[in-house]
């Protein structure tokens, strides 16, 4: 076969092979897509409320046993994830301080710094940072895990044992998601913040520490601690459930996991977003 | 001392007109028309070859999965009857241990054993570790506690899961197909094993338990006292007396 032959031969495969891949209707695939979408959202509410009357209901139930697996998923949520927090918290401040530092020193308005840092870190970028990287490292990791679980009937056995599922499995997970998810978005926020003062300090930027953080102080309102630790929880919440929802939610096999996981990622994502917008749109009308 | 057997009136467990779901989808009726009465503090062996439905019908027994049809009734409470807040109550009365044992695979051997004692009496895992200890020494798992559930071999694995369930003092204990895959020395162990359960082991207080084993090899439960039955084509069987164990044996796990 000459290389023209070979080279048209490839192009016709792939043009078939394109076809084969197109849906049929790209408004039947849409359709089917919101249709999916809307169908996980009913679920992940209902199981979200299974969850809160298990949590009310079995509160003071084997304490001594469900404790320890929150704190072990605060561990893998929180701590573990520190790391890397931190690495990105400290990039954020600098990539944010030298946007901004470079605009202001053009417009002589170097004493906005510390109100962009507010109106950027802490409101917007610090929670949302923080719950995406717990989403993408321990979240997908607990897909996985749940997954398992229940494609190799652990979840039978624990039923079997008088255990409630929820109980055992999905109650430490949003405790300690949640809680994980809060002590990290602090942490961001921190370092984000430090490492901001460090790029204006290297920047020759005419700026105090005592008047970078006066700044900071005058642009916090009570209501933004309040905001940031509501954010940051219900970040929390969303990430746990969703990953436990697309775990253990529905009957599975193994060869399943790497689409719940993939699934998991894109709807947790998807949900802190819309989350966030809600947050921005209360913080606009208050 | 073993106990006298419990006055057979009272059924351990009684099966009406019951049809199990089963199959591949496991939405599809695998056994149907099974009427079962068992006494209190009887061995039943019950034999049939794979995908005859001996899962589906201890799962059902076990309360796991609803029948498709007809009523389960474990000591004298249908599973239609037990309310969400008393399942868990009602399910510690039946000890089902699966094929494989279906342990938790984070957990090791004895966390295993110990998670439903720890959990139901809200306790640390060195306050059940004298009763763990007793259950490891019983069922020979001393040398494999610290491995994880999922590194175990079968059958140490399912001698974890019938420690687990027998820790919890069951009044029934299910056994599904233990002998499958096990080599003549773990068989004599289970068949022994068993047997002691069913007369008055120790760690149960000397109580006759009911047990009701399944498996593809009747013969192997023969012994004096023990009740049969086999499942085949979908149907539930009782058979009459021990002597028919040789026919089934030829018709069902003969040489082909």
């Amino acid at each position: 076969m000459s290389t023209e032959t070979s080279a048209k031969f490839v192009e016709a495969r792939l043009a078939v092979a394109t076809v084969q891949h197109l849906p049929a209707s790209y408004v039947r695939w849409v359709g089917k897509r919101i249709i999916d979408f809307g169908a996980s959202v009913r679920g992940i509410l209902a199981f979200g409320l299974i969850s809160l009357g298990v949590l009310i209901t079995k509160r003071r139930v084997a304490s001594r046993v469900i404790h320890p697996l929150i704190w072990d998923q605060v561990l893998r949520s929180g701590v573990a994830m520190l790391p890397i927090a931190l690495f990105l918290a400290f990039a954020l401040g600098l990539l944010i301080i030298g946007q901004t530092v470079y605009f202001t020193s053009r417009v002589g308005a170097p004493q906005f710094l510390g109100v962009v840092m507010v109106s950027v870190v802490v409101r917007e970028l610090g929670p949302l940072l923080a719950a995406i990287i717990v989403l993408t490292r321990a979240g997908t990791a607990n897909v996985i895990e749940l997954g398992m679980a229940r494609a190799s009937r652990e979840v039978e056995a624990l039923e079997l044992l008088g255990i409630d599922p929820i109980h055992y499995l999905v109650i430490p997970r949003i405790a300690g998601v949640t809680l994980g998810v809060f002590c990290l978005t602090v942490y961001v926020v921190v370092v984000a913040l430090l490492s901001g003062f460090l790029w204006a300090f290297l920047q020759n930027v005419p700026i105090l520490p005592s008047a970078y953080l006066a700044q900071f102080a005058a642009a916090l309102r009570p209501m933004d601690f309040v905001a940031l630790g509501l954010k940051s929880s219900a970040f929390g919440v969303i990430i746990a459930l969703v990953v436990c929802y697309h775990g253990l939610g529905k009957p599975m096999s193994v060869e399943d996991l790497p689409r719940a996981g993939a699934r998991a990622l894109t709807q947790g994502v998807i949900f802190c977003v819309i989350v966030d917008a809600l947050f921005f749109l209360a913080f606009l009308l208050l | 001392m073993p106990s006298p057997a419990p006055d057979s009136s009272e059924f351990a467990v009684e099966l009406t007109d019951v049809e199990c779901w089963g199959g591949a989808s496991g939405r599809e009726p695998s056994l149907t028309g099974i009427h079962w009465k068992v006494a209190a503090g009887e061995f039943w062996a019950v034999g049939g070859l794979m995908g005859s439905g001996k899962t589906s019908l201890l799962s059902s027994i076990a309360g796991l999965f609803p029948p498709a049809r007809g009523s389960v009734k474990v000591l004298g409470t249908s599973w239609l009857d037990v309310s969400p807040e008393q399942l868990p109550a009602q399910r510690l009365k039946v000890g089902l241990v699966h094929g494989g044992g279906l342990l938790l695979r984070h957990l090791s051997v004895a966390e295993n054993i110990s998670l439903p004692l720890r959990y139901h009496h809200d306790a640390q895992h060195s306050d059940v570790l004298p009763k763990l200890g007793e259950w490891l020494a019983a069922t020979g798992l001393e040398s494999v506690a610290e491995r994880p559930g999922g590194a175990v071999s079968r059958n140490w694995a399912q001698r974890a899961g019938l420690a687990r369930a027998c820790s919890l003092q069951p009044e029934i204990l299910l056994v599904d197909n233990p002998l499958s895959g096990l080599d003549p020395q773990d068989v004599r162990w289970w068949v022994q094993f068993l047997g002691r359960v069913s007369e008055g082991h120790p760690l149960l207080g000397y109580r006759r338990l009911t047990v009701i084993v399944t498996c593809d090899d009747l013969p192997v439960w023969r012994a004096p006292g023990r009740r049969y039955a086999t499942l085949a084509g979908g149907q539930f069987r009782v058979l009459d007396d021990a002597s028919s164990l040789e026919g089934w044996a030829t018709t069902h796990a003969g040489p082909v």
